[in-house]
């Protein structure tokens, strides 16, 4: 049955049918109806909602729920990441998984609060201190926003990593006709690493990120990035769409990508070999797909809502083998497919 | 022989780093001890803050979990939340529960969580090598007070006790210190009631523990205790400065 929501609480539902029973938030626009729901639906079936008194704040109850070994996440837009930012360090750096939304807003500062993808740098590049990455899925409607919050919860789990949801304000405050999933009641996976008491069975567990000899430190990221390294060849997802016989290939994610598909379209109706590459997987980026359209595309065109982000991850994942051109708009204004139309027909 | 004393079961074997004289080993003693005596251990999470104390998570023999500078207590919140039948405890110090962490004690304090809070007040940063902490004495030298704190540029002491008690969430508050066996008798019995509230569904529970640094007070540790006594107990009076079981019940008001 599909029931008509708003992306921002089908968030929210989601993660409750994916078996999330614990949330720590802080109101801020455009996501706070995410935290609303929550607020109504947990007291409801024996979960925690809870209004920290800061982001800061917010994300370590996440870090301490999840060593304690629950599914555990907090929902926030852009500048409320940036405060985010040191505890997803410390969770990465404690091999803890946990559900990071960001509803994007224009920034830098207070920016604005219309949607925007500004910050992709950071999801992909540098959510905090130190040498570390983080899952990071780009929905693109409400359907997939629900579809993927499972998905990125088990995939926390299994790789032990932060994950986060990048959406934007567009997709929060949107509503659109969803299918929920039934909530499958499956046990969740056994954590036999956290810290919720040795009950005298084993030796004491403990959750840290400190190291203080430099070989010791070392060994554990490298081990870690050898992690990442599977995790790039497993997790990696894009959508193709008549990017086969493309000749110029655009490349796009959540809301942006919807104006991208409008436009292509529009384009292919005039008898122009264009397609769409759509990023689902913003890291590990979905250089696969990429490689295999620059086999034939003549051009790449990066359609972003920001000043150019995602760009530099087209061009090195092809090796700048093919001219890759950028069209951004940006401080909360989304591209028409007009303009991107206009640029396909520039590239002709 | 029969054994008349022993190191308490809650503490690893792994010899602490803490300097000569400092008072740390007291506290982490009386914290085991009591663990041990309400038989917690098994199903205790501690939480390890910045500081000196950063690695008595090698200490403790409870699982334990390190948390962001002065984040404790939102970690401990979250641990608790997940896992309500958990003992939870935070063991901080002042840089770190009241500066860094001011938003997050006054926050904890004020939701009552259902945590056990210990706070080592020693007047200093310990770790970084002597700065002014947020509780140094107005005209104590530190390495960033070198004339002295000036309270018309660097303000005065948080009085964390002081502070907690006006607040409705919190159950219990007590300030005592280690510098006799007297007064160590005295901390042993707020730390164990602090724990025992938090078994007792009471709430907020902190003990500060007035302590010595005597390696960035640039004192012998004998002349440490002095100086405490001296100088720290008249600006830090020792007490219960809230204590729901006295008379004042959680919310405000007389029982």
């Amino acid at each position: 049955m599909k029931v008509l929501m708003k992306g921002n609480e089908a968030l929210a539902e989601a993660a409750i049918r994916s078996g999330c029973r614990h949330f720590f938030g802080y109101p801020i626009t455009p996501q706070t109806e995410l935290a609303a729901y929550m607020s109504k639906r947990m007291p409801k079936i024996g979960g925690t909602y809870l209004q920290a008194e800061s982001e800061i704040a917010a994300v370590n109850m996440v870090l301490g729920a999840s060593a304690a070994g629950v599914r555990a996440m907090t929902s926030s837009s852009s500048p409320g990441i940036s405060l985010k930012s040191e505890g997803i360090s410390y969770m990465a750096g404690s091999d803890l998984p946990a559900l990071i939304i960001n509803v994007q807003r224009g920034g830098p500062g207070l920016g604005g609060i219309q949607p925007s993808q500004a910050d992709y740098w950071q999801a992909t590049k540098a959510t905090g201190h130190g040498d570390f990455q983080i899952l990071v899925f780009a929905p693109s409607t409400v359907q997939e926003m629900v579809d993927l919050v499972s998905g990125a919860f088990d995939a926390a789990d299994r790789w032990r990593m932060p994950a986060m949801i990048l959406a934007d304000g567009m997709l929060g405050q949107m509503m659109e006709p969803v299918t929920l999933p039934e909530e499958d009641g499956k046990p969740l996976p056994e954590k036999d690493w956290c810290a919720n008491g040795h009950q005298d069975r084993r030796e004491h567990h403990v959750i840290n990120s400190l190291y203080l000899t430099p070989d010791k430190l070392e060994d554990l990221v490298v081990e870690r990035y050898k992690r990442y390294e599977q995790v790039k060849a497993q997790e990696q997802r894009a959508e193709e769409y008549l990017v086969e016989d493309a000749d110029t290939v655009i490349v796009a994610y959540g809301a942006s990508s919807r104006v991208v598909r409008s436009a292509v379209n529009k384009a292919r109706e005039q008898g122009r070999k264009v397609g769409l590459i759509r990023p689902i997987t913003l890291w590990p980026f979905p250089v696969d797909a990429l490689q295999k359209a620059a086999a034939h595309a003549r051009n790449f065109l990066v359609v972003e809502m920001s000043m150019g982000q995602m760009v530099d991850d087209v061009k090195l994942s092809i090796d700048c083998k093919v001219p890759v051109h950028f069209f951004g708009r940006t401080g909360g204004i989304i591209p028409t497919p007009a303009e991107v139309l206009g640029e396909i027909e520039k590239l002709a | 022989m029969p054994i008349v004393f022993q190191k308490p079961r809650a503490l690893t074997d792994a010899p602490l780093h803490y300097c000569p004289g400092c008072t740390h080993g007291i506290v982490h003693r009386l914290v085991a001890q009591a663990m041990d005596e309400l038989g917690i251990e098994g199903r205790t999470v501690g939480v390890a803050s910045v500081g000196c104390s950063v690695m008595c998570y090698d200490y403790f023999a409870c699982d334990m979990v390190q948390a962001p500078h002065g984040r404790a207590q939102a970690v401990a919140t979250g641990l608790k939340r997940a896992r309500p039948d958990n003992v939870v405890f935070t063991y901080q110090g002042d840089g770190d529960l009241a500066a860094i962490g001011t938003a997050e004690t006054v926050h904890a304090a004020t939701r009552g969580e259902n945590i056990t809070v210990i706070f080592i007040n020693n007047a200093i940063y310990g770790m970084t090598g002597g700065q002014m902490a947020p509780t140094s004495l107005p005209g104590q030298i530190t390495q960033t007070t070198p004339y002295g704190r000036d309270t018309d540029t660097a303000g005065y002491p948080v009085k964390v006790c002081e502070l907690l008690s006006t607040l409705d969430g919190v159950a219990f508050a007590q300030r005592v210190t280690v510098d006799s066996v007297k007064n160590v008798n005295t901390a042993r019995k707020a730390i164990k009631k602090a724990f025992q509230n938090q078994l007792d569904g009471k709430g907020y529970s902190i003990v500060e523990v007035l302590s010595t640094c005597p390696t960035n007070w640039g004192l012998s540790p004998v002349e440490s205790l002095q100086w405490l006594r001296e100088n720290m107990l008249p600006y830090y009076p020792l007490g219960v400065y809230k204590d729901v079981d006295q008379g004042v019940k959680k919310g405000g008001g007389a029982l």
